[in-house]
């Protein structure tokens, strides 16, 4: 618990919109990639992992119009109805949102509970629309993919900070 | 002198209010989209700005193929050469004959006055991805509607049907497979000239063959092609093979599944089928006759 709250403490570089774009668009790229086969079953979704990082890290610059706009981009690139990703992102956006305070308490097991909850919500608004459009259940290894991003917010919450750490200047010393 | 809040205090209106707001514009996307199909040039324009991301992500794979092929040794393509050439020649034998046959049923159906047979024109294209979703058996290519590609063409592999275009976009398309649910194929017994209706299950490799009775000639290994009568996919291509038949005497209809002659599921070209056919016009539905009929009374 101790060194967590060392880790808010530690001050970075204030983040731009370029920077948050560009790992908007690393996230898509990630998504796009030709997965098929067992590979399909793990992949998470990368683009609602970043929308959820950045909703909870920084509330004040990244909201719902990128996250809805993010979510109709999806669903053009996998051919699926229009809005339901949009809806799902969202949602997952206000959940950030609203629990931004109380999840940057916890220590970062705890993050990850709260994150697999908020993940797991999105999944299933995207499975619910899905069956309601006449689709049928693909079994529970679709939630697979679900665990996998939780798994990833602790890499995915240090490589950010690593970029956004400030660099020393030389001739201080 | 007026006073307003600070910048710092305007945060516009409160989270629910905007979830409120994207979940109504969200929900009314879906039901435009789902009922109405009202948002499909909206789609055309997101799909080109995504477009250089979609081919850029496709890449890698693109690149690890290419590094594959630059380690190939030399016995390898020397061998690949030799049997190209072999089955060239093959091929060229059946060519041959196939050419005197069309020539010899050209002249059959011209004695007979009947229609000729539709030619197909074929159009190669290569897999970008399989779509990355588990529920739809999707793929899309890298031929668009610039390439004269359109919603409901068949496409094909070497071995068989693979698919149909759903959606064109300018420089890409996504094609249906034959196993996704709710894609249905009409077909034929090539060995007893049957007719039956195929359909996807949505899982990998399976197809089925519905509303079949118990005492139907079904054999396992019977090859199943297309039988045309739709308009849509051209006579004759070879669609799937009977794999099991289950008869149980309480049903009324037999299980019948099949496998796709077509690589579904691996593939990294294939080709569409672009010729478009005439068809005899559509007889007119009797109940919209008297409908239209009607009016003209009262």
């Amino acid at each position: 618990m101790a060194d967590t709250r060392i880790e808010h403490q530690e001050i970075l570089l204030p983040v731009r919109a370029g920077f948050i774009a560009l790992t908007l668009v690393t996230a898509l790229m990630l998504n796009l990639l030709p997965w098929s086969g067992v590979a399909l079953w793990f992949k998470p979704d990368f683009v609602a992992l970043v929308v959820l990082y950045w909703c909870i890290e920084q509330p004040r610059k990244f909201g719902f119009i990128s996250a809805w706009m993010m979510g109709l981009v999806m669903d053009v690139a996998d051919g699926t109805l229009f809005g339901q990703h949009a809806l799902a992102y969202s949602i997952l956006a206000y959940a950030g949102i609203v629990l931004h305070r109380r999840v940057r308490m916890f220590s970062g097991t705890a993050q990850v509970v709260h994150v697999f909850v908020l993940l797991l919500m999105n999944d299933l608004i995207v499975l619910t629309i899905r069956l309601v459009a006449g689709a049928e259940f693909a079994g529970l290894q679709y939630f697979i993919g679900t665990c996998v991003a939780a798994a990833l917010w602790l890499p995915l919450g240090a490589l950010l900070k690593l970029l956004l750490r400030p660099k020393l200047d030389p001739d201080q010393f | 002198m007026e006073y307003s809040a600070p910048p710092f205090f305007k945060t516009g209106p409160t989270p629910l209010a905007r979830l409120l707001i994207f979940s109504a514009l969200s929900l009314a996307f879906l039901v435009a989209d789902a009922r109405f199909n009202y948002l499909e040039p909206l789609r055309q324009i997101a799909a080109v700005i995504v477009y250089p991301l979609q081919r850029i992500a496709a890449a890698p794979a693109a690149i690890v193929r290419n590094v594959g092929d630059f380690f190939t040794t030399h016995g390898s393509l020397r061998e690949e050469n030799a049997r190209l050439k072999r089955e060239n020649f093959e091929n060229g034998a059946l060519l041959l004959q196939l050419k005197a046959l069309q020539a010899e049923n050209d002249q059959l159906r011209e004695l007979l006055a009947a229609r000729e047979r539709l030619k197909i024109d074929l159009a190669a294209a290569e897999v970008l991805y399989a779509a990355r979703d588990p529920f739809s058996r999707k793929i899309v290519i890298d031929r668009g509607s610039q390439q004269d590609v359109r919603p409901g063409q068949p496409v094909m592999d070497d071995r068989g049907l693979v698919g149909q275009v759903t959606r064109a976009y300018p420089w890409l398309s996504e094609v249906t497979l034959v196993t996704d649910k709710g894609q249905f194929v009409p077909v034929q017994n090539v060995r007893n000239g049957l007719r039956a209706v195929l359909s996807g299950t949505g899982s990998d490799g399976t197809l089925e063959l519905r509303f079949i009775p118990v005492n139907a000639d079904y054999q396992n290994g019977d090859e199943l092609v297309t039988s045309g009568i739709d308009g849509v996919y051209p006579p004759g291509l070879p669609v799937a093979r009977v794999t099991q038949i289950e008869r149980a005497a309480d049903q009324i209809f037999a299980r019948i599944t099949c496998t796709p002659l077509g690589g579904v599921a691996n593939h990294a070209h294939l080709l569409v089928v672009t010729g478009s056919r005439e068809l005899p016009p559509r007889p007119v539905d009797e109940k919209k006759q008297v409908r239209a009929k009607k009016p003209r009374k009262s």
